[in-house]
């Protein structure tokens, strides 16, 4: 225990030790060097020379990667107001990433609804997981985004079709994971349903569900996180609003550390969606 | 033509012109405690399994009460050889889920009730809310146990129930089975490989041999003896070494596993 304790101290001061270098570090890369900007060496003319050919000497450090300190400004601006709404092109990080969430979570329950009951059947029935195999082995690998032009053509709604492309990249994994923790159900579980002569109801709910469930969370923690990775690129796609479209819209405005606070906030969310669902994942394990 | 149990001619093919077991029949009488013993493959479970319903005969039936068993049943009560918890379920809960099948009407109380009657007739009362993963291997096979008996079935299976248990553990348990048997009534079929705890808890012994290649050719598995059990039905685990009738009986079964149960 003692030893546990000391290790989880060393990896922390550890973490807290990588990131000061690497926060070092970013601040001597991006720090103002004292004479460059000026441009030594060039005359006037080669300097409006390079201003014709859009390198202006001047713009280049005001405008190159941000350091950390303008990136802490930065975050700090935004969660001091995240709910604000300016209009389309400036809405707080809080609505944007309400909008993102609203998405995935639509999308993702809509999987489960489809995924669940269809891989308990699949996984109960030997003729259905033969038959529906080839579809599924040819739809499983098909990239989310290449769904896109299909959907806004059908749908024509581009909320809609955002939606419709975290369903279906949802979608598989459940599937497979469910049909996989149904089929994988111990006989002798099954042998008990069937002595007690237990209605088929019964036998699915209390006993394949809780059987397959975690499995079927695997799946669902797995589709979660390809949900949160699709969701991003879908609205950069799409526009509007959310926080992929967020992030193209800053790229747009050549604001780097707004796009910088916008991966951040990406990589914050998506733990938290993971470690939600590795909570939910151990409080549906079982020891056998 | 009126025993509680009858199975006639059954037979189990898995290899063509092989059969696991052939002829196989037999019959047990209400109240009665059978036992089958024979080694490792010879087809106990198979056979058990077609009891049960779990498993279909190639040939021949089993009727019980004179109704031909074509599927598993609430009648027929099985003790899994693994235990066969659900381990998502306290020990109580997977006696209530029995107990709830078997009586779909029952309220709470009454579940209850009886559940907590079965935990306390295998001595687990105080283990009643733990989950499987945290019993012993003994108090596990004890729920599986309880969780047969609370449904009243009218017969017993018993697949190997003491199998996995230490000698110590085994013998208390044999006691507890012997004693509710007893109480209830109760007709049970058992499979064991322990020859004292066949001459200790059954009335009637099945000796089953193992299908085997002969210079005449492939002879499959049978019930090849069946003996009676001699010694009087009161008798305990403490004093069966000194009953009289003891030794011979137990070298009859023990020469026929040692000598003729694979006998070529
Ligand atoms: N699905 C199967 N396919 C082929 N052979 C099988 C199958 N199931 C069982 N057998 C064979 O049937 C025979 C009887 O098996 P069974 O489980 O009834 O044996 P057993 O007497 O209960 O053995 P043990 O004492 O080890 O539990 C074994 O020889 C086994 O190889
Ligand atoms: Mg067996």
């Amino acid at each position: 225990m003692g030893l546990m304790r000391g290790l989880a101290l060393r990896a922390a001061v550890l973490s807290v030790l990588l990131f000061a270098v690497f926060v070092g570090a970013w601040q001597v890369a991006t720090a103002p060097v004292a004479g460059v900007a000026s441009g030594p060496g060039l005359s006037p003319e080669q300097i409006e020379y390079a201003r014709m050919m859009g390198k202006d000497p001047g713009a280049q450090k005001s405008g190159g990667f941000p350091t950390p300190g303008q990136v802490a400004a930065t975050i700090v601006g935004h969660l001091s107001d995240p709910f604000y709404d300016k209009g389309p092109n400036d809405k707080g990080i809080g609505i944007q990433l309400g909008h993102s969430l609203g998405r995935v979570a639509l999308g993702f329950s809509l999987a489960c609804l489809v995924a669940i009951p269809l891989g308990f059947l699949i996984g109960m029935s030997p003729l259905m997981r033969r038959s529906l195999d080839p579809f599924i082995q040819v739809l499983k690998p098909i990239s989310p985004l290449a769904w896109m032009p299909l959907a806004l053509y059908t749908i024509k709604d581009s909320s809609a079709s955002g939606i419709f492309v975290i369903f279906i990249c949802s979608v598989w994994p459940m599937l497979v994971n469910t049909a996989f923790g149904v089929a994988s159900v111990k006989r002798e579980w099954l042998n008990v349903a069937l002595t007690l002569e237990v209605s088929s109801m019964r036998k699915a709910f209390l006993v394949i569900l809780p059987a397959a469930a975690p499995t079927i969370l695997t799946g669902m923690r797995i589709s979660m996180g390809i949900a949160w990775l699709v969701i991003v690129a879908a609205e950069m796609l799409v526009g509007g609003t959310g926080i992929g479209y967020f992030v193209w819209n800053e790229w747009n405005n050549l604001s780097l550390t707004n796009v910088i606070f916008a991966v951040l906030v990406i990589g914050v969310v998506g733990m938290l969606l993971d470690l939600a669902f590795g909570w939910l994942q151990r409080a549906v394990t079982y020891v056998d | 033509m009126s025993a509680f149990l009858r199975v006639e001619r059954l037979a189990k093919t898995y290899q063509p012109h092989k059969p696991v077991f052939q002829d196989v029949s037999f019959a047990i009488q209400r109240g009665e405690f059978v036992c089958i013993i024979g080694h490792s493959g010879c087809g106990k479970t198979t056979v058990l399994n077609i009891l049960a319903g779990l498993d279909v005969a190639t040939e021949g039936y089993v009727f019980m009460e004179n109704r031909e068993v074509a599927g598993p049943s609430l009648d027929r009560g099985v003790v899994f050889q693994g235990h066969a918890l659900m381990p998502w379920f306290t020990v109580g809960q997977n006696i209530a889920f029995a107990v709830r099948s078997r009586w779909p009407d029952w309220d709470r109380a009454r579940v209850h009730a009886q559940v907590e009657h079965f935990v306390a007739l295998v001595g687990l009362g105080a283990a009643i809310d733990r989950k499987p993963s945290e019993l012993s291997g003994g108090m596990k096979q004890r729920v599986g146990i309880a969780r047969a008996f609370a449904i009243q079935p009218r017969l017993l299976l018993l697949d190997e129930p003491f199998g996995a248990l230490d000698a110590l553990t085994r013998g208390t348990i044999q006691d507890e089975l012997m004693g509710i048997v007893r109480e209830t009534t109760q007709t049970v079929f058992m499979i064991t490989h322990d020859v004292d705890e066949a001459i200790l808890l059954a009335d009637r012994i099945l000796l089953m041999s193992n299908g085997n290649e002969t210079r005449a050719g492939y002879r499959p598995g049978r019930i090849a003896e069946v003996v009676d059990n001699p010694l009087p039905r009161e008798r305990t685990r403490a004093t069966l070494h000194h009953l009289e009738a003891y030794y011979p009986f137990r070298n009859q079964i023990v020469d026929f596993l040692v000598s003729r149960a694979k006998a070529v």
